[in-house]
């Protein structure tokens, strides 16, 4: 290359002389030189691009690790014999996969609180509440989102603004109110306060507001009842939104602790966060047979999060708020 | 005329009806929010046992001793302390959101796996971590003795949640491990997917580096988002911290796991000062409603999405 760029005018006329097949030889050393570098080039692109990947893929599994980790630690204990939680192991791994496994401690678990009432009872609460709430918030936000009444944007806005005042803040008179009512200490206490709710209301009316009105109207024509509208339309068509708020509600209820530690005192009528708890003061020792029933209690969530999981990501995008 | 009085009659049908929808939701949210929120205003500027006869009026009371107790501001600064995870947590989701955003094989399982201790978050989790963090036979402080084999050390781990220094951090730590691969993250993966592609081809006809497009075009883009997390789960760090450390910690050691809502709790429930704990309430309503507020101002209530 540099030669090149040092011929001399004079030179310029031998140069002119060069044969073709000279010149022909010179350009496709050039080419091939060009063609080498671009390969090169295009090689150690690649190569780039693998040691990229391959960290990004390292960061992520690192992550993986970690995220999955305590979950993992939480099978292993749940199967392991009652001494050796306490006891030191020589060897690192041992911390994590048992020596012997007590599959027993699941049994245990089960037998030794009443923890299949408290699953019971969670089943229980947890279906009503999630079928009231999804059942209510469908019927009034089709009311907010498509019928015309005299007052409602007034009181849609006071819906909405009671969604941003805390829990905290109705908890003591609801309670007052429910011990008035003779309610503490039974199922209603659980499940009445937790149906009738702002949220689910506001994400299915935004739900509805997106769906077209041509079917309506033409059944509107037909003769059909707001209600045979509201049922053989709007419902079907707003299956990813129910399936959303449905998911969410469940998720929610099968894990509410506070509200249910407020009103509840009778263990017979527990529910699996609470009895856990209760477990927990029970047998403080007894690790084993806390983390079996852990592990139970998570099961179900797992379930429905592999099964509902778009679902999760549909919610977010709906309302913009955090379930 | 005739033609008028079927109209009103088909827009008072309508209006029917839509009390007929409106009925069971109304009424229990009259019973169960609207209502109580008025009470519990009443309630916050009386005394009252829940027992003995009816509630006293005190006036400004309440607050006024709220404002001079000490352990509710103790209470407030732990509440804060523990939001440390806030940050922590939201550069994490940006880092995962930003690794999963790459077109790779795998991504759905990775954000499955990230997702698990968000939506399994609760009592078990709690359980999970109060054992991890045991100090004599917990996995965390038994890694930092093996570790400290591996390296000819004697490491010994903190007593984690029954010392009054590590409590929180221990807290902060759990809080991280749950948040970080769940809402936010996905919140953050929607906004990197809406950054528009021809900003990034402008800035690398600009020469601009890896890092630079980052805070040159990324990080500017996605700020509504960020802002938005921010504040909401500010808005939710004010009103958390009560499941965790019932089950860790009974608010301990010394009260320095105890949060306004715990504290909350324990007047409203343990010690019966109904009037207290609901201005306990009202206060944190207070926060609640200047962030929301805040917020409103400059975002207009929602971040949006393409």
């Amino acid at each position: 290359m540099v030669e090149n760029n040092t011929h001399k005018p004079e030179q310029g006329a031998p140069a002119k002389k060069m044969d073709q097949a000279e010149i022909e030889i010179y350009r496709q050393a050039k080419t091939i030189e060009r063609v080498i570098t671009i390969q090169q080039l295009k090689r150690r692109q690649r190569l780039k691009d693998i040691v990229r990947k391959f960290g990004i893929y390292a960061l992520l599994a690192l992550g993986a690790v970690s995220m999955v980790g305590p979950f993992l630690w939480m099978v292993t204990t749940s199967l392991k014999e009652a001494g050796d939680v306490y006891s030191y192991q020589k060897e690192w791994w041992r911390e994590w996969i048992p020596t012997t496994f007590v599959w027993q401690n699941y049994v245990k678990a089960w037998q030794v609180v009443p923890f299949a009432r408290f699953y019971l009872n969670s089943i229980f609460v947890t279906l009503l509440i999630t079928l009231g709430q999804v059942t209510t918030s469908a019927l009034a936000a089709y009311a907010f989102a498509r019928l015309r009444f005299p007052g409602r944007d007034r009181l849609f806005f006071g819906y909405l603004a009671t969604m941003m005042v805390p829990g905290a803040v109705t908890m003591i008179p609801v309670f007052i109110l429910l011990e008035k009512f003779g309610w503490i200490d039974t199922y209603k206490a659980m499940i009445l306060p937790a149906v009738f709710t702002a949220y689910g209301t506001f994400m299915l009316r935004q739900f509805f507001l997106t769906l077209p009105r041509d079917l309506e109207d033409a059944a509107k024509i037909d003769g059909c009842s707001y209600f045979g509208i509201f049922w053989r339309i709007i419902l079907p068509l707003s299956k990813p939104a129910l399936a959303t708020l449905t998911t969410f509600t469940f998720m929610g209820s099968w894990m509410s602790f506070m509200w249910p530690l407020i009103v509840m005192n009778t263990h017979g009528k527990f529910t699996l966060p609470i009895g856990l708890a209760y477990f927990q003061n029970l047998h403080t020792t007894d690790w084993t047979l806390l983390m079996a029933g852990s592990v139970m209690m998570i099961l179900p969530i797992l379930i429905v999060f592999t099964f509902n999981q778009r679902f999760f990501v549909e919610g977010i995008k709906l309302t913009g708020i955090k379930g | 005329m005739g033609a008028n009085r079927m109209k009103f009659s088909n827009a008072s049908r309508e209006s029917l009806a839509a009390y007929g929808f409106l009925l069971p939701n109304f009424s229990g949210f009259l019973i169960f929010t609207s209502l109580p929120i008025l009470a519990s205003l009443a309630l916050s500027f009386s005394v009252w046992d829940a027992l003995s006869a009816p509630p006293k009026f005190v006036g400004l009371d309440n607050y006024i001793a709220l404002f001079k107790d000490r352990y509710f501001w103790k209470y407030c600064w732990n509440t804060v302390y523990l939001m440390m995870s806030i940050p922590i947590g939201m550069a994490g989701s940006l880092l995962l959101a930003i690794l999963l955003n790459q077109k790779l094989r795998g991504i759905v399982f990775f954000r499955t796996v990230y997702f698990l201790p968000t939506i399994c978050s609760g009592v078990a989790i709690y359980m999970l971590w109060k054992l991890i963090y045991n100090p004599d036979f917990g996995v965390l402080n038994t890694m930092i003795v093996k570790l400290g084999e591996c390296l000819g050390l004697v490491l010994k781990g903190p007593y984690w949640l029954t010392d009054e220094l590590w409590a929180k951090p221990a807290l902060i730590i759990m809080g991280v491990w749950q948040s970080v691969g769940g809402y936010n993250m996905i919140l953050y993966l929607a906004a990197l997917q809406g950054v528009p592609r021809d900003l990034y081809d402008a800035a690398e006809v600009d020469g601009a580096n890896g890092w630079q497009k980052f805070w040159n075009v990324t990080w500017p883009q996605i700020s509504p988002t960020t802002f938005f997390i921010a504040i909401m789960s500010i808005i939710g760090g004010f009103q958390a911290g009560f499941d965790p450390a019932y089950i860790m910690t009974g608010g301990g050691p010394n009260g320095a796991t105890t949060t306004i809502i715990y504290y909350l709790y324990n007047n409203a429930f343990i010690w019966l000062h109904m009037g207290y704990a609901a201005a306990i309430a009202w206060v944190l309503f207070l926060i609640v409603f200047a962030l929301t507020l805040f917020q409103w101002r400059f975002f207009g209530g929602t971040v949006h999405y393409t």
